[in-house]
């Protein structure tokens, strides 16, 4: 993105007194995360295990905010305005993960599990891909978005959260159960204190979710620690060829034609056809540096932590607090949320069940999510909440030093469709156990092929949210009796 | 807040879509375009920053001029020649 002023004398002016402030905020904002880094460290070493997550979390929202770098608008912008540039820029992101996740595996750091495989994917992919149209961003997206000053992503951001918080822990459709799924749950025999036949969500994870299975491609080859499992299954055939596959479709369908009609070629031979392809990826630089970074950065986070997971000796988060006393924050397993890689949504949902329940929800642990395998720690204590403010302030440092950090309120519409979507966005990661970070990107390209599936369905979401919306805009356009209505 | 979008003078045309996010500035870029003749041009005025990279291929792809680009704290002026 150009950042020159290229408009009238005044809003140069206007232009570089945001310049400098910006810079000035940029700096505060490092400042202010480097100081209070010192501070925990100084307070309790092992802390570290923690402030990682968070500077990850600034990583990422640089990479972000620079790129612009939006999953929705990779399934959206196709289908909207017939665009492809992001949908390239988050395959290159695919390619890259997927070698640095493969080289973290076999050095023996990977901290991730495959998600199993049911029909609840592609489900929990169409809802959630639904909302992003109307929220205007994914679920990281919506994180670097807030960093820039966007109200209308707050929201979304809120809405995620308690939609989230409340679909796990109220008995919102609980007369939709199977009764299959009742007997199933009754059979695990869990702690009555969590009361699982009582919602919907706990009975589809022990009745549902916990009967399936699932693994990565290196898995399912029964080479799970080795080379030939891990980079040619996992990662070339799980991400690259599929990836590859996709890049081809994208040229075929929404790049070739206006690349020879600016090109000027009539009859293209394949060497044209090569050179389209690669016009196509280096459309936007941006976007696809911020994907090789991402890549990167998502790579040595698993890492990283699986490293700081061997110094102290644990396998979760929760461990690390309990033998710090803080037995509240952690779940009955004495687990709390703690990933190890990037991840969005199941923070956001425990910010939103921590806030419930001080104020007076009850029974927030009284079920699987937060009071079985999350808990319900202090958003202080929450490391992976942590990586999540992370993305907000890397954004808003690199939105400020590119002077396009801007507090902006949304119109009623935008107000509301962040909510409803946001709330579509939360169901969905329930139901399809994560977004786009979470079920889709991070599943891809640790060869997890549920991610795929994740992906088809948030496309067909898109497909019919991006239809719902032009309905809308033209239902709109249509009460207004005027040649300019849009 | 609204979506604006009018006639300045012939061939001059103002879409003022601030206070919008993804997708609403491409999409609603894209609908005004269509409204344009050849030649005629279209100042845009957005807020939200992801959607310029939208607009920008938009445009390449599609044969338009994008020829000024103004960034003022965060508010976008654009100015877009249609092909």
């Amino acid at each position: 993105m150009s950042n020159e002023v290229c408009g009238a004398g005044g809003s140069r002016a206007g232009g570089v007194s945001v310049k400098h402030r910006g810079g000035f905020n940029a700096a505060v904002i490092v400042g202010i995360v480097a100081l209070l880094s010192a501070i925990v460290l100084a307070y309790d070493a092992d802390y570290l295990y923690l402030l990682v997550y968070i500077w990850f979390g600034v990583a990422y929202g640089l990479f972000l905010q620079y790129g612009r770098f939006c999953m929705a608008s990779a399934v959206r912008d196709l289908f909207a305005v017939g665009v492809p540039r992001m949908a390239v820029g988050v395959m290159i992101a695919v390619v890259l993960y997927s070698l640095t996740a493969a080289a973290v595996t076999m050095g023996g750091f990977s901290t991730f599990h495959a998600n199993p495989l049911g029909w609840h994917i592609i489900i929990g992919g169409a809802i959630f891909g639904f909302g992003i149209i109307f929220t205007g961003g994914c679920a990281s997206s919506s994180l670097y978005k807030s960093g820039e000053g966007n109200v209308g992503s707050m929201l979304v951001l809120v809405a995620i959260s308690f939609s989230q918080a409340i679909f796990v822990s109220s008995e919102w459709f609980s007369q939709f159960v199977p009764a299959s799924w009742t007997e199933s749950a009754l059979d695990k025999r869990m702690p009555e204190e969590l009361d699982v036949t009582s919602t919907w969500f706990d009975q589809f994870m022990t009745g549902y979710i916990w009967d399936l299975s699932g693994g990565t491609v290196a898995q399912m080859m029964g080479q799970p620690d080795t080379f030939m499992g891990i980079f040619i299954g996992n990662a070339l055939l799980g991400a690259i060829l599929p990836t590859f596959a996709i890049l081809v479709f994208l040229y075929v369908v929404a790049f070739r034609k206006g690349y020879m009609r600016r090109e000027k070629i009539e009859n293209p031979a394949f060497g044209d056809h090569l050179r389209g392809m690669w016009a196509m990826f280096t459309s936007s630089k941006n976007t696809a540096i911020a994907g090789l970074g991402i890549g990167v950065f998502a790579g040595l986070q698993m890492w990283v932590t699986g490293a700081l997971r061997q110094k102290y000796d644990i396998l979760n988060f929760g461990e690390m607090l309990e033998r710090k006393g803080f037995y509240e924050q952690v779940s009955l397993q004495g687990t709390v949320f703690d990933p190890g890689y990037w991840y969005i949504t199941t923070q956001e949902a425990q910010w939103g069940g921590w806030v419930m329940d001080k104020i007076g929800f009850e029974n927030m642990e009284r079920n699987i999510f937060f009071g079985l395998e999350n808990g319900l720690p202090n958003p202080l204590l929450n490391a992976p909440g942590m990586m999540s403010i992370g993305i907000i302030l890397g954004a808003a440092v690199i939105a400020n030093i590119n002077r396009e950090f801007k507090w902006k309120l949304p119109s009623m519409e935008t107000a509301i469709f962040a909510l409803i979507g946001g709330t579509l966005m939360g169901i969905g990661a329930r139901v399809g156990m994560g977004c786009n970070v979470g079920a889709f990107f991070a599943a891809v390209t640790n060869g997890d092929l549920t991610g795929w599936i994740f992906l088809a369905g948030m496309t067909i979401g898109g497909f019919f949210g991006v239809r719902a919306l032009t309905r809308w805009m033209e239902w709109r356009a249509s009460r207004n009796d005027d040649e300019f209505a849009l | 807040m609204g979506v604006k979008f009018e006639k300045v003078e012939d061939g001059q045309y103002m879409l003022d879509v601030k206070g919008y996010t993804c997708p609403h500035p491409q999409m609603y870029t894209k609908k005004a375009l269509q409204k344009l003749q050849s030649g005629d041009v279209l100042t845009l005025v957005f807020d939200n920053a992801s959607s310029g990279e939208s607009v920008i291929s938009m445009c390449e792809s599609e044969g338009n001029d994008l020829f000024d680009r103004a960034d003022d704290g965060g508010t976008f002026t654009w100015k877009i020649r249609k092909g």
